[in-house]
């Protein structure tokens, strides 16, 4: 049983993508975030305009829990293509509410009987809103009321949602609230609760905001000062290229002149977003390209020459889920391993792994910092769960420091020196000065090139050299590693350690909780970047047992650190993985580390995950 | 014995100021004296060393980069890709002036999607195609500006259709297209150097031989071709933007182009008809030309008036790169409402 005044509810709503749904969706979002009551909303989309089943999972739970939940206690159905098999979605015992004209769903044997709200959506819709266009807009919102009914959400709560969601569009305000109130008044005229659902308010919102990764992460490249952005459409990253120009557009523009102090450049596609970001950085510009899984495929040769030329560069990758086209809109850290080490050759670059719409905006600042001052592509991944679902956080910091634009040579320097090669390690750390283009002095030039070169960037075959430079290449990303986000540890000394990364956190976060309650403690390691800190080797050191928790088939991260730290540690290593596309729920990790520690308890759901307030 | 004075140009700079390192091309190769041409055209047009970028892909026009100006920064990109490098640069910093060298595989095979685009923006730059249909560095394969029927050296036939550069440019629009022989310097600095004064991409189809593999019979890209088969549109005479525009040819017999920086591109009649400043006569005398299977040189069309990328994106006359944390950020009290508003 849950605890007294804790809430714990998953909602689920099967609606028909372009129908919408998201409108209505957010609006019972905000409706329980104004009640105070934690929310962690996941959209579930196809790779569609219109027509194909959308779900969208709502989970509101006092704990502040930020992953979602598989099973729903609340299910809307409201897309007869997948009626059937969204009902296997509810809790035993669940609530359904459902369009009326679907009939009602057979008693399962040997289950508790779900508790049903049959609704006369679209013959609601129909009386009320002649106008067919905007009813299939509507209908959605028809069960929010109803929902609302259900629950106890009050007026005002989704009075303040509403006006939120249609700030600017009066004439849908009133229409909605119209709609809302239609599927309110009909549960009131035609039904009775029977179920024992509630939402109470809290006070666990206050000060929060309800922000997406892409939002973040674009707001975090206008503060980190890109100027150059070069970008090709693309789910699930095109969103945050969107966002960065609607900030520019209100941000950049020179109040007097009307100049616009960002380039925002649509390019042909990845290949050439990549090669324009290359040429801008190397001309000086903080540059950077946003893309997913099968942007940096094509970006793969101009990552190997931004590393083999020492250019700065800011590559954002908001992973969905391959090979190939894959699941165009579902979630994974399916790129890690694949872009560690992008393009031919010897090459790796500096990998940062936000877990929070918070580091989304941190660490895309960061990754300008960073590009320029190891001269190098940096690469931050985020993914579709973090990018484009609405994730309750802190407000973001005004930043605290100005930029840090890394060792570049202006005139009045080079006028002190008598030779300057572009690639030499003046410094001992592996970091070489460069100058930019347009350096109006005889020492300034340099030839750029991704063919073999020496420390004055003069071609070369020589074999001596090649490796001199490819060391040095490797003792910079040395020098870079202490530059990075370090690890985040909690917890006590445990036998057992989880090892997570990027939108992995929020799921780790709860399954700790779980585990803690039955009887298995943990200490967590969060990476938040590669190569991985020192920290990575003492935590691993420290536990018998260490799993490291991937959205990925092969466990790349596993692999990868198998590597980097070596046999003797290696060994402690265990891989926990989960690659069907949905966003990490808690209950599954629990029960792949319990398997694995042997200690797993029958099938049925935890009391502590269980659900909702009675 | 008079002493002897080195003569230089506005910027008090000599010729040897704009020459670059050896040139590790082949003796004879069409490149390198396009390379003389661009020192001249360059030297000729006080063009400041330190403003100028140089701009490459891959292949053996793409090395000419290293063979003049050492003094000035140069990008040697990856096969195809150097209009995006360029484009990225172009937005970075708007003071710089860019000279692009490619080839024909680089431009009208790997790079030809990136090529297309480039033009559609109209990035202000030079972009010169060192076209002599085959590909040297791998050793004499066809490329794509190969004329159907060509003969290989080891005597394989062409069969497939050719893709003109100039045709296709003036066809997506560019906004300055022309066509040259690395041979015929006479017309070439003049063109480079309009090319110089144009805003937005200049691009210039020079065929140039490969003494290597496609100098031979049977090559429409020979020096030998070239000479017997080359159809020159017109004189041209460039006056730069300081000079007076004297009229010293009889009405009718020359006309004008105004260049964006003022100066001007005199074009002396030889008998063919042509308005360099009309579409559909530039697509005319090409398509006219492929017909003859002559090669039809000079300024095939200009629009002066088009506007650049950076013109289009409203940047400032300023680099992008020098702004500071002030210009680029939002204040603290936009930030606060900003964050408000996401409240």
């Amino acid at each position: 049983m849950a605890e007294q005044g804790s809430v714990d509810l998953n909602l689920v709503a099967s609606t028909v993508n372009g129908s919408g749904s998201q409108s209505a969706n957010l609006v019972l979002t905000r409706a329980v975030f104004a009640m105070g009551i934690p929310v962690a909303p996941k959209n579930l989309f196809p790779s569609n305009i219109e027509g194909l089943p959308t779900w969208f999972y709502l989970r509101a739970n006092s704990a502040g829990y930020r992953a979602g939940r598989r099973r729903a206690d609340l299910l809307v159905a409201l897309d007869r293509a997948t009626f059937q098999a969204d009902i296997a979605r509810l809790e035993p015992g669940g609530v359904l509410v459902f369009e009326e004209a679907f009939g009602a769903p057979p008693v399962e044997e040997g289950r508790p009987p779900l508790h049903l709200y049959p609704v006369p959506f679209g013959r609601l819709a129909k009386e009320s809103v002649p106008d067919p266009d905007l009813r299939k807009y509507l209908t959605n919102m028809i069960y929010v009321g109803v929902v609302a009914e259900i629950l106890g959400i009050p007026d005002t709560a989704l009075e303040e949602a509403l006006t939120h969601q249609f700030r600017t569009k009066p004439k849908a305000l009133a229409a909605n609230r119209e709609a809302l109130a239609l599927g309110r008044d009909y549960f009131r005229a035609n039904l009775t609760k029977i179920d024992s659902l509630r939402l109470r308010p809290l006070d666990r919102t206050s000060g929060q905001l309800l922000l997406e990764g892409n939002q973040t992460a674009a707001l975090g490249a206008i503060m980190g000062g890109c100027t150059v952005l070069a970008w090709y459409p693309i789910t699930p990253s095109s969103s945050l290229a969107e966002h960065l120009i609607g900030l520019a557009d209100r941000y950049r523009i020179d109040p007097e002149s009307g100049e616009r102090r960002i380039a925002t450049i649509q390019a042909e596609d990845e290949l050439a977003a990549a090669g324009m970001v290359l040429g801008a950085g190397w001309a000086g510009a903080r540059a950077m390209t946003t893309t997913s899984g099968p942007g940096i495929s094509l970006m793969a040769e101009f990552v190997g020459l931004g590393y083999y030329a020492e250019i700065p560069a800011v590559f954002v990758d908001i992973q969905r889920v391959g090979p190939s086209t894959g699941l165009p809109t579902r979630t994974m850290q399916g790129d890690v391993s694949f872009a560690y080490t992008l393009s031919h050759g010897d090459t790796r670059h500096p990998v940062l792994l936000p877990g929070t719409v918070l580091e989304c905006y941190e660490f895309l600042q960061q990754a300008f910092d960073l590009a320029e001052q190891l001269q190098t592509p940096v690469f931050v991944l985020s993914d579709l769960d973090l990018g484009m679902n609405l994730w309750m956080t802190d407000p973001l910091p005004y930043p605290e420091q100005g930029f840090e634009r890394g060792k570049v040579l202006h005139k009045a320097e080079l006028d002190q020196m008598q030779r300057f090669e572009r690639y030499r390690d003046v410094d001992g750390d592996g970091v070489p000065w460069r100058t930019l283009p347009g350096t109006e002095h005889p020492l300034a030039a340099y030839f750029t090139r991704g063919s073999g070169h020496d420390e004055a960037a003069r071609y070369t075959e020589s074999e001596e050299t090649y490796t001199r430079v490819m060391d040095r290449l490797a003792r910079k990303l040395e020098t870079g590693r202490d530059r990075l986000p370090a690890p985040v540890v909690d917890g006590e000394s445990a036998e057992v350690g989880i090892l997570a990364y990027g939108s992995s956190h929020h799921a780790v976060v709860e399954a700790r909780d779980i585990l803690k309650a039955k009887g298995t403690a943990t200490e967590y390691l969060r990476l938040r970047a590669l190569p991985a800190a020192p920290e990575v080797a003492d935590f691993v050191a420290r536990h018998s047992r260490v799993y490291v928790v991937d959205q990925n088939r092969d466990g790349q991260m596993h692999q990868i650190l198998q590597v980097e730290l070596g046999p003797q540690l290696a060994g402690r290593l265990r891989s926990v993985r989960h690659y069907d596309g949905l966003p990490l729920f808690a209950a599954d990790l629990v029960e792949a580390i319990q398997r694995e520690e042997g200690t797993a308890a029958a099938a049925s759901r935890p009391a502590s995950v269980a659900g909702m307030a009675r | 014995m008079a002493a002897v004075t080195a003569k230089t140009n506005p910027l008090g700079l000599s010729r040897d100021d704009y020459k670059g390192l050896a040139t590790t091309l082949c003796a004879g190769c069409g490149h390198n004296s396009i390379t003389n041409h661009i020192v001249k055209a360059l030297y000729d047009h006080g063009v400041d060393p330190y403003r100028l970028a140089k701009m490459s892909g891959i292949g053996c026009s793409s090395k000419a980069t290293a063979y003049f100006v050492e003094r000035a920064h140069a990008f040697n990109a990856v096969h195809g890709r150097m209009p995006a490098v360029t484009t990225g640069a172009a937005v970075a910093n708007r003071e710089l002036l860019f000279l692009g060298i490619s080839g024909d595989g680089d431009t009208a095979s790997i790079g030809l999607g990136q090529f297309c685009h480039l033009l559609r923006r109209n990035v202000d730059c030079t972009y010169i195609v060192e076209n002599n249909g085959v590909y040297g560095l791998t050793k004499g394969q066809f490329s794509a500006t190969a004329d159907p029927g060509s003969v290989q050296r080891k005597g394989t036939v062409n069969q497939l259709e050719t893709i003109d550069i100039a045709g296709l440019a003036v066809q997506l629009g560019a906004s300055f297209v022309a066509r040259s022989f690395s041979g015929d310097g006479q017309q070439l600095v003049p063109l480079l150097r309009a090319a110089l004064s144009h805003r937005g991409t200049a691009v210039l189809d020079v065929i140039s031989p490969c003494v290597a593999f496609n100098d031979h019979e049977g090559s429409t890209k020979s020096y030998h071709y070239v000479k017997e088969h080359e159809l020159v549109l017109h004189g041209l005479d460039f006056i730069p933007q300081q000079t007076e525009v004297a009229v010293d040819y009889a009405e009718g017999t020359s006309t004008d182009v105004e260049l964006h920086d003022g100066s001007h591109l005199r074009l002396r009649k030889l008998g063919r008809e042509h308005d360099p400043q009309d579409r559909l006569s530039a697509l005319r005398v090409i398509d006219e030309g492929r017909q003859s299977a002559e090669v039809v040189t000079g300024l095939l069309y200009v629009n002066p008036a088009a506007p650049d990328l950076c013109t289009m994106e409203n940047l400032p006359q300023s680099p992008l790169r020098d702004l500071g944390e002030a210009e680029l950020r939002l204040t603290p009290d936009q930030f606060a409402a900003l964050l408000r508003e996401w409240q």
